[in-house]
C-alpha cells in the first residue's frame, strides 16, 4: 500500500517536474485551456446575477385592485377587511379616492389642474401584496381574475407580462449557458486528449521498453493520466483567474450603472462554491480527456 | 523450460519466418541460436517474449503454453523473462540505476529493495561506480552490460538475448558472453541469437553449450 502510494506520489511529481521543463507547450495548451473554461464560467457569474436580480423583483410584485368611482368608502373598507383576513396576502393596503388625489397632487404637479376639476375623478383603490409563494405568473393571474369579480371592483392591475419575460429570459439564459458549457467542455477534453496523444506518439520507445519489461497497461498509463490532470487543474486556475479579472472589470462599471438607477447593486463573482465546483470540473475534463486518449493510443504502442 | 511444437509464424506481409519448428531448452541451458539473417532467430525470441504470437503451433514457457496468455496477463509473463537487445533499448534521459530499476519499478517492489538489488545487479556486470551516469556518458560495451543487469535485475528464471554482441569488439564479447555463463551457472536459463560462430566456439571451449541452428525457420540436425 505505502509502496503504492509512493509510486502514485512520484509519478505526479514527476509529470509535474516533466510538464515544467516544456513549458512553451505546457503554458500554450493551458491558455488554451484556460480561456475554454472562461467562458462558461463567466455565463454562470451572469446567469447568476440575473437570478439575483430577479429575486429582488419577485418582493415587489403587487396587484392593484381599482373600485368602480360609484363605490362608497364603507364598501371599500369592508372589502379590505374581507381581503386581510386572506392567508394568501401578506399585505393589503388601502387607498381612499381622498388620499389618492391628495397623494396625486403633492406628486405630480397638477395642483392647479386638479382644483379645476369639480369631483374626484380617483376611485378608491387597494394594493395588494402576495404572499412570497404566490410569484409564478399563472398564479398571480388567476388571482387577478378571481379577485376582478368581487363586488364594487372596476379593474384588477397587474404587471405580471414583465416577470414572465424576465423568467423566460433568465431560463433561455440558463439553457444557453448550459449548451455553452457543454460544447466547450467536449472542446477541451479534446485539447487535452490532442495533447496527450501527441505526448504518447513523442514517447513511443520510452513505452514500448517500459512494456518490454513488463509494465502493465494501468503503469504506462499513470503518467498521462495525471500529466492530463494537471492539465486541467492549471487551466482551471488560469479560468477561475480570468474570471475574477473580468468580474472585477465590470463591477465598478455596473455599480455606477445600478447607482444610476437608485439601486446599489453590487457583482457578485463565481463564489467558493463556484470556484471549487470549476476547479472539480478541469480536473475531471483533464482526467477524462487523457483516460480516453491514452486508452486509444498505448494500445496501438506495442513492442516489435 | 522452453518449448516449441510445431510452431508455424506467418506475418501479415506474408513472410513465413517460421515453419513447424519444434525444439526444447531444458532448465539451467545455455543455448545460442544461430543462422543467417532472416532464418527466424529473432522471431523465435519474439514467441517467447509474446512480443508476437504463434500462426499455429505451441510454444511452452515456463509450463504455461503462452497462447492461452491474455492480453492483461502479458506484464506478467513478460516479468519472467529477461530480455537483452543488441540496441540495449535504455532510456536516454535517465541514469544508469534508474533503467536498471525499471523492471522492479513496474512489478511495484519498494524503494529499498529496489537500491539494493539494483546496486547488486550493477556489480555483478562491473558498472556500479557508474549508477550516477546516463547512457550517452558509457561506451558501447558498457551500455550493453546495463541492458544485462536490467535483464536480471529481478532474478528471472529465463534470459533471453537478440544479438547481444552485434555491436561490440571481440574483447568485449566475450566479456559480455562470460557474464551470461554465469547467469546459467546460478541456474538461469539463457538462450542467446548471435550470428558470431567464432565466439560461441570461443565460449564453447571454456564450458558446455548447446548450439541450435536455424534455417528458413526451422532447426537444422
Amino acid at each position: 500500500m505505502i509502496v503504492w502510494l509512493t509510486r502514485h506520489a512520484q509519478t505526479l511529481f514527476g509529470t509535474l517536474g516533466r510538464l515544467s521543463q516544456q513549458r512553451m507547450q505546457t503554458g500554450m495548451t493551458i491558455l488554451v485551456i484556460g480561456i475554454a473554461l472562461t467562458l462558461p464560467a463567466c455565463l454562470q457569474v451572469l446567469t447568476k446575477n440575473v437570478a439575483a436580480l430577479g429575486d429582488s423583483f419577485d418582493r415587489t410584485i403587487e396587484l392593484s385592485v381599482y373600485m368602480r368611482t360609484d363605490a362608497a368608502v364603507a364598501q371599500a373598507e369592508q372589502l379590505a377587511a374581507q381581503l386581510r383576513a386572506r392567508p394568501d396576502f401578506a399585505e393589503v393596503r388601502l387607498i381612499k379616492a381622498d388620499e389618492g388625489l391628495a397623494e396625486f397632487r403633492a406628486r405630480s404637479g397638477f395642483g392647479e389642474a386638479l382644483d379645476a376639476l369639480e369631483s374626484n375623478p380617483l376611485p378608491h383603490a387597494l394594493v395588494i401584496r402576495p404572499v412570497a409563494s404566490f410569484t409564478g405568473a399563472k398564479q398571480l393571474d388567476a388571482l387577478a381574475g378571481e379577485l376582478k369579480m368581487l363586488p364594487g371592483v372596476e379593474s384588477v392591475q397587474l404587471d405580471s407580462v414583465w416577470v414572465e419575460r424576465f423568467n423566460a429570459m433568465l431560463d433561455a439564459l440558463r439553457s444557453g449557458s448550459w449548451v455553452a458549457a457543454i460544447l466547450l467542455a467536449i472542446g477541451v477534453t479534446v485539447i487535452i486528449g490532442n495533447t496527450i496523444r501527441a505526448d504518447i506518439h513523442s514517447r513511443r520507445a520510452e513505452i514500448e521498453i517500459a512494456k518490454l519489461v513488463g509494465a502493465s497497461d494501468a503503469f504506462v498509463r499513470r503518467p498521462f493520466l495525471y500529466t492530463g490532470v494537471w492539465y486541467g487543474l492549471g487551466g482551471a486556475l488560469l479560468a477561475l483567474l480570468l474570471t475574477a479579472l473580468i468580474v472585477a472589470l465590470l463591477s465598478v462599471p455596473i455599480a455606477r450603472l445600478a447607482g444610476l438607477y437608485g439601486g446599489a447593486y453590487s457583482l457578485s463573482g463565481l463564489g467558493l462554491d463556484g470556484s471549487f465546483k470549476l476547479l472539480a470540473l478541469g480536473v475531471g475534463l483533464g482526467w477524462v480527456g487523457s483516460l480516453v486518449a491514452a486508452n486509444w493510443q498505448l494500445r496501438q504502442v506495442e513492442p516489435s | 523450460m522452453i518449448r516449441f511444437e510445431h510452431v508455424f509464424k506467418r506475418y501479415p506481409n506474408g513472410r513465413e519466418a517460421l515453419s513447424d519448428l519444434s525444439l526444447e531448452v531444458a532448465s539451467g541451458e545455455l543455448a545460442f541460436l544461430t543462422g543467417h539473417s532472416g532464418a527466424g532467430k529473432s522471431t523465435l525470441l519474439k514467441l517467447i517474449a509474446l512480443i508476437e504470437r504463434p500462426t499455429r503451433g505451441q510454444v511452452t514457457v515456463n509450463g504455461r503454453n503462452v497462447n492461452g496468455i491474455a492480453r492483461r496477463k502479458l506484464p506478467a509473463h513478460r516479468r519472467q523473462i529477461g530480455m537483452v537487445f543488441q540496441d540495449h533499448k535504455l532510456l536516454a534521459d535517465r541514469t544508469i540505476f534508474d533503467n536498471v530499476a525499471l523492471p522492479l519499478i513496474v512489478s511495484g517492489v519498494s524503494g529499498k529493495e529496489i537500491g539494493k538489488r539494483v546496486r547488486a545487479s550493477l556489480d555483478q556486470v562491473g558498472l556500479l561506480p557508474m549508477e550516477r551516469c546516463l547512457p550517452v556518458e558509457l561506451s558501447t560495451g558498457e551500455q550493453q552490460r546495463v541492458g544485462i543487469a536490467r535483464a536480471v535485475v529481478s532474478k528471472p528464471p529465463i534470459l533471453i538475448a537478440d544479438e547481444p554482441t552485434g555491436n561490440l569488439d571481440p574483447d568485449l564479447s566475450l566479456e559480455v558472453m562470460r557474464i551470461f555463463s554465469r547467469f546459467r551457472d546460478v541456474g538461469v536459463t539463457v538462450l542467446i541469437a548471435s550470428h558470431d560462430l567464432a565466439l560461441i566456439e570461443h565460449v564453447a571451449s571454456s564450458s558446455p553449450v548447446r548450439r541450435i541452428r536455424l534455417e528458413g525457420g526451422r532447426v537444422l540436425q
